[in-house]
């Protein structure tokens, strides 16, 4: 199969499932800013989004995309360690046209992955799981470790009462601000390299991308981020 | 004399000899061609095309290249172009003119038939790179672009950017890695061929030195071409590249191959001037600057003064006092008169005191007019990779003050002496490209050097070794373990044995730039018979030095740099002298050999059709005597042999 | 007068393939201006041979830039810090009086080294023989001008032809990556009519040798193309990802 025997293959397998990682994000983020308007509204889509047949297969393949990209991810940085020989480089100086997040997408892919971990405890450990599990509600204590507020239980479909409670803690505030920092230079260098890998660049479009691939990273991350730095100061 | 040499030039008229010759040779069929090896020696244009062209046809090739891969041959640094005769400008060019051009450019010392053939085949060169996807530069309308050369009228010049060369080479090693892949070529790279085996008077095979083990190997075939280029590096400093030498050509020489023309060197007159003793080569500039540029020095000596001492810049000196010294003497064909003319004409001015740079050693080329005629934009388009070259070396903006340049070594015409079917005197050898003497008789215009590798490898010896290989059919493949393999490694290990042993302490580099500076002073652009004898003289000297003091450090096995270098300045040294002797003996200037006994009141060269029209073929006599002269005549049967004229 | 500098030569020495390599440091003095970078390395070669050592290996050839030959990685860049140019055509003038110059081989596991600073890369020429070319027998052409190329298409396949084969790609991608080197192929023959017919093949051959000869996956870094010393741009990759995913589409 070409796609895990080529080289261009593998990189194919990273553009696509990447690809479909930043359009999870987009839905992701969409999300998020409806809380800022209305509870209601965000609860409705979490409803939506709770243990129902379609969810749960979006959820699977969207859990197979972050596999997919976290194994092939490894596998290539494994074969290019291997590639780049056993002597490395007395002296090194990169180009000032390298973009720094391009030579360390795994790391911070890493850093990524890791505190999406956390985030999945949030998230979705208390709310679809424990849905799927047949929990109608959970502490949300859990999600607000040292936030001075007493906290009750909340509706596994409360989504929103899991937001303010996960963002009154600050430590948490500022851990996922790293995590979207993180994410903005994985974006920055995914979303074009997506797109070149998948030979949709030429000269021209080359800058363009690039534009684009920061103005939606921009984007992206500062929805997020908007959203866990209200919902701090509202638990004020 | 005892020898007769055959050219083998076929009956009939000029215009269908090769016609002719290629409708009545013999032919191999395609079940024998499977059985006849052929050893090709060298990857530059001559060698890759044939060693490709010989892989398609069936042949089992085998091809040697002195670097780590063909691509890098020399033949990729050539910048300007090449030659054909298309007339797709519609400006009169034809078979026959770009023939006439090169006869006559040659001065009249080349062989027609040969040239015809050039000629001829120089419009297949231009379909097939074509085809194999070079980007030659094209109009707006998707048609193939051409420019001028010197010595010509028409623009037949087909190029890509300012890397024609190069274009051209990696189409002809990519066919040749087509052949490779195919199995019908075997590649060996980063080996140097030390040795022509020669078994009952027939050239069987080579002994090649691997460059990485400093291990001696043999390889046998049924035939060797050798297309190892020219020996420029006789000079030390020259356009040639670092590994460029005459080596090969030198052990076919010392075997029994004749050596012909050897004093016919092109000094090409746009290179960079020199800047220092610790300079390793001189650069080229294009000679398509030439189509824009105006060459000048200044008509006072007082202005030439000041710029020699920096006291004045060129720009300081107004159009009324510069001299454009080519198109002044020219008028016909101003700035691109030949190489030749061009490169005397700078020196004769420099020797008069008019040189520009520090050293007195350079005259301008001037961009000013171009520039104001046509614009910065599109000077740049035509020579923006020539001009950050130039700035890169010698940190001067060319579009701001004028370019300094100064002749040097550039090419050799002269070579192992071949018949028409590229053969040599030995039986079995075929020399093509630059390593042999046919078609640019005593001096070579621009752009055709990639004409003739090409048209030598792509088309001439497929045709012509075929004649040879016909009667080998039945000839078995032979065995490396031979007496005359064995003598043949035992001379190049008793040659390097002795080299290693000299355990002097003067470097290879300080004999080979001594001796080149006695080759530059006495046989480059003017020579004398005095000076000439004086150079045998001292080439002797430094002969005797050279194998008494040189030190080579390290092993014999393994990689040394220093012994291979060494090697080969031992054959430069052989290779000095042959030129300096046949030079002696030419007592006439023609083309490339200027005696200045033998000039006009003007200082144009002043040939002896009489007594010098003829071929000079060097044969080998041994160590310590000097070689002998065989002459071959060169009848004029098509062309009338007139003085060179590029005045009006 | 033109200017002279003093500095501290670093560089890498290696018997051979198999031995250990280290670095050795050299002190050069009063060396011109309009020095290049290798005549530089000859006037220690001849320093260090006239002293009875080992001169330093170092390949080398047509010394105006367009054989490839060169290949060194001076103070963390192939070909040296000035960019747009090859070792040959690195002068001295560019480099700070009292500075330490560090000198290595390509550093790769598809380029293995020599000795001291002369590396293997034969590698590219199996690349090449695996697919890059037109497959046209000498004597079928057909006029050139039959075929016509728009002078922008004819000039884009020159811009990706002008790759000189150095490994300065390989050499600068953190990943060991050869695909700027095999774009540039692909790039020219797929551009141009004559080379579309087997365009496909071209691509997935090429690409799979040079896997094979253990080269890295491109991660788009750019370090490639921003290294190259004749300019060979980025975008040739997206044109050999192209190629080469239509073709497996295809099949």
């Amino acid at each position: 199969m070409w796609l895990s025997s080529s080289t261009i293959g593998r990189k194919v397998v990273m553009s696509i499932s990447g690809l479909f990682l930043i359009l999870f994000l987009t839905f992701h983020v969409c999300m998020n800013i409806v809380a800022l308007i209305s509870a209601d509204g965000y609860n409705a889509v979490c409803r939506f989004l709770g243990a129902n047949w379609y969810a749960l297969v979006g959820t699977l393949v969207l859990a197979a995309g972050f596999f997919v990209h976290i194994i092939y991810a490894f596998w290539l940085t494994m074969q290019n360690r291997r590639a780049r020989g056993s002597e490395r480089y007395k002296v090194v100086d990169k180009p000032k046209s390298v973009e720094w997040a391009s030579q360390n997408m795994l790391v911070l892919g890493i850093i990524v992955i890791g505190i999406a971990c956390f985030h999945l405890y949030h998230f979705w450990y208390n709310m679809q799981l424990q849905e799927i599990l047949g929990n109608e509600t959970v502490n949300v204590a859990a999600c607000a470790v040292g936030a001075g507020q007493a906290l009750t239980n909340a509706s596994v479909h409360d989504g929103y009462a899991f937001i303010a409670a996960t963002f009154s803690n600050p430590v948490v505030v500022v851990l996922y601000l790293v995590w979207f920092v993180a994410l903005w230079f994985h974006l920055t260098h995914g979303f074009w390299s997506a797109l070149h890998t998948l030979g949709w660049n030429n000269n021209i479009w080359f800058n363009r991308w690039k534009v684009i691939a920061n103005v939606y990273a921009t984007i992206v991350c500062l929805g997020f981020a908007v959203v866990a730095i209200a919902f701090y100061f509202k638990s004020l | 004399m005892s020898t007769i040499l055959d050219s083998k030039i076929p009956e009939g008229p000029l215009a269908e000899k090769w016609t002719n010759y290629k409708a009545h040779q013999k032919l191999v069929n395609p079940a024998n061609k499977r059985r006849l090896d052929i050893i090709v020696v060298g990857t530059g244009l001559a060698g890759a095309s044939a060693a490709a062209s010989l892989g398609e046809m069936g042949f089992k090739v085998l091809n040697f290249c002195i670097q780590d891969s063909p691509r890098r041959a020399h033949s990729i640094a050539a910048q300007g172009g090449i030659n054909a005769a298309k007339n797709y400008q519609n400006d009169g060019d034809s078979v026959y003119r770009l023939f006439y051009d090169t006869i006559k450019g040659g001065d009249y010392r080349a062989r027609e038939a040969n040239v015809y053939r050039l000629a001829e085949v120089s419009n297949n060169i231009i379909d097939q790179c074509v085809a194999q996807g070079v980007p030659f530069a094209r109009e707006y309308g998707g048609t193939l672009d051409n420019r001028s050369f010197g010595g010509a009228q028409v623009s037949r010049t087909f190029y890509a950017k300012g890397q024609t060369g190069q274009q051209l080479l990696l189409g002809a090693y990519s066919a040749l890695s087509r052949q490779v892949n195919k199995g019908t070529v075997q590649l060996y790279t980063r080996r140097e061929m030390m040795d022509l085996v020669i078994i009952d008077g027939r050239a069987r095979g080579i002994i090649v030195r691997n460059l990485v083990t400093g291990e001696l190997e043999r390889y046998a075939a049924h035939a060797v071409v050798i297309a190892t280029g020219g020996y420029g590096n006789t000079y030390f400093l020259s356009t040639n590249a670092m590994s460029c030498n005459g080596s090969a050509a030198v052990e076919c020489y010392r075997r029994g191959a004749y050596f012909a023309n050897p004093c016919y060197v092109q000094i090409h007159p746009t290179c960079i001037p020199m800047h220092g003793s610790f300079q390793s080569k001189l650069t080229l500039m294009s000679e398509s600057l030439r189509n824009d540029g105006r060459i000048w020095v200044p008509k006072k000596l007082e202005d030439a003064k000041a710029l020699q001492a920096g006291t004045k810049k060129a720009n300081d000196i107004p159009d009324e006092d510069r001299d454009f010294y080519l198109e002044r003497r020219y008028p016909a064909f101003g700035n691109l008169v030949p190489r030749d003319v061009a490169s005397r004409a700078a020196k004769e001015r420099c020797d008069k005191g008019y040189g520009v740079n520090n050293t007195g050693l350079a005259v301008f080329l001037d961009f000013k007019y171009a520039i104001d005629r046509l614009g910065e934009d599109v000077v740049r388009q035509r020579y923006g990779n020539l001009f950050q070259m130039y700035e890169e070396i010698t940190d001067e903006n060319p579009y701001k003050t004028p370019m300094m340049i100064y002749p040097a070594i550039h090419y050799t015409m002269g070579g192992i002496w071949v018949d028409y079917e590229l053969q040599t005197t030995i039986k079995g050898l075929f020399a093509i490209g630059e390593c042999n003497f046919s078609d640019h008789g005593a001096n070579r215009l621009g752009a055709s050097a990639l004409m003739q590798g090409l048209a030598d490898g792509y088309f001439v010896l497929p045709y012509t070794i075929q004649n040879y290989l016909a009667d080998q059919i039945t000839v078995p493949r032979f065995s490396k373990d031979l007496p005359e393999f064995e003598e043949a490694e035992k001379n190049v290990r008793a040659r390097i044995d002795k080299l290693m042993a000299v355990q002097g302490d003067e470097t290879v580099d300080s004999i080979h730039k001594r001796l080149g500076n006695i080759m530059w002073e006495f046989v480059g652009m003017g020579r004398t018979k005095e000076g000439l004898q004086e150079a045998i003289k001292r080439i002797e000297a430094i002969r005797k030095e050279f194998w008494t003091k040189v030190y080579i450090p390290g092993e014999k096995t393994g990689m040394n740099t220093e012994l291979e270098k060494a090697l080969r300045v031992a054959d430069f040294i052989d290779m000095g002298e042959l030129i300096a002797y046949d030079a002696l003996h030419r007592e006439e200037s023609c083309g490339g050999h200027f005696r200045e006994e033998f000039q006009t009141e003007e200082g144009e060269a002043k040939r002896d059709d009489a007594n010098f029209s003829y071929v000079a073929c060097w044969k080998y006599k041994g160590g310590g005597e000097a070689p002998e002269m065989v002459k071959e005549d060169l009848n004029y049967q098509f062309v009338k042999v007139q003085t060179r004229n590029y005045k009006s | 007068m033109e200017k002279t500098i003093n500095f501290t030569l670093r560089v890498w020495r290696q018997k051979d393939a198999h031995s250990k390599g280290y670095f050795e440091d050299h002190q050069m003095e009063g060396i011109s201006g309009d020095t290049s970078f290798l005549e530089m390395l000859d006037i220690l070669n001849e320093r260090l041979v006239k002293e009875h050592k080992e001169p330093i290996v170092f390949d080398h050839d047509c010394r105006e830039g367009i054989c490839g030959m060169c290949s060194l990685y001076v103070n963390g860049h192939p070909h040296g810090p000035e960019g747009g140019c090859t070792t040959c055509q690195l002068f001295m003038r560019k480099f700070e009086d009292g500075s330490t110059i560090t000198v290595e081989p390509w550093r790769s596991a598809g380029f293995p080294v020599i000795k001291d600073l002369m590396v293997d890369r034969s590698a590219y020429d199996k690349i090449m023989q695996a697919g890059g070319y037109v497959s046209v027998n000498t004597g079928a052409a057909q006029d050139a001008n039959a075929i016509l190329i728009p002078k922008k298409v004819a000039d884009e396949a020159m811009d990706a032809a002008s790759c000189i084969g150095c490994g300065a790609c390989v050499a600068a991608c953190k990943n060991g990556s050869a695909m700027l080197f095999v774009a540039a192929k692909v790039s020219q023959l797929a551009l141009l009519p004559q080379g579309k017919v087997e365009a496909a093949r071209r691509a997935k051959a090429m690409v799979a040798k040079m896997e094979e000869l253990g080269f890295g996956n491109c991660t788009n870094t750019g370090a490639c193309a921003a290294e190259c010393p004749k300019c060979v741009s980025l975008s040739n990759i997206a044109r050999l990802n192209r190629e080469f995913i239509k073709a497996k589409l295809a099949d």
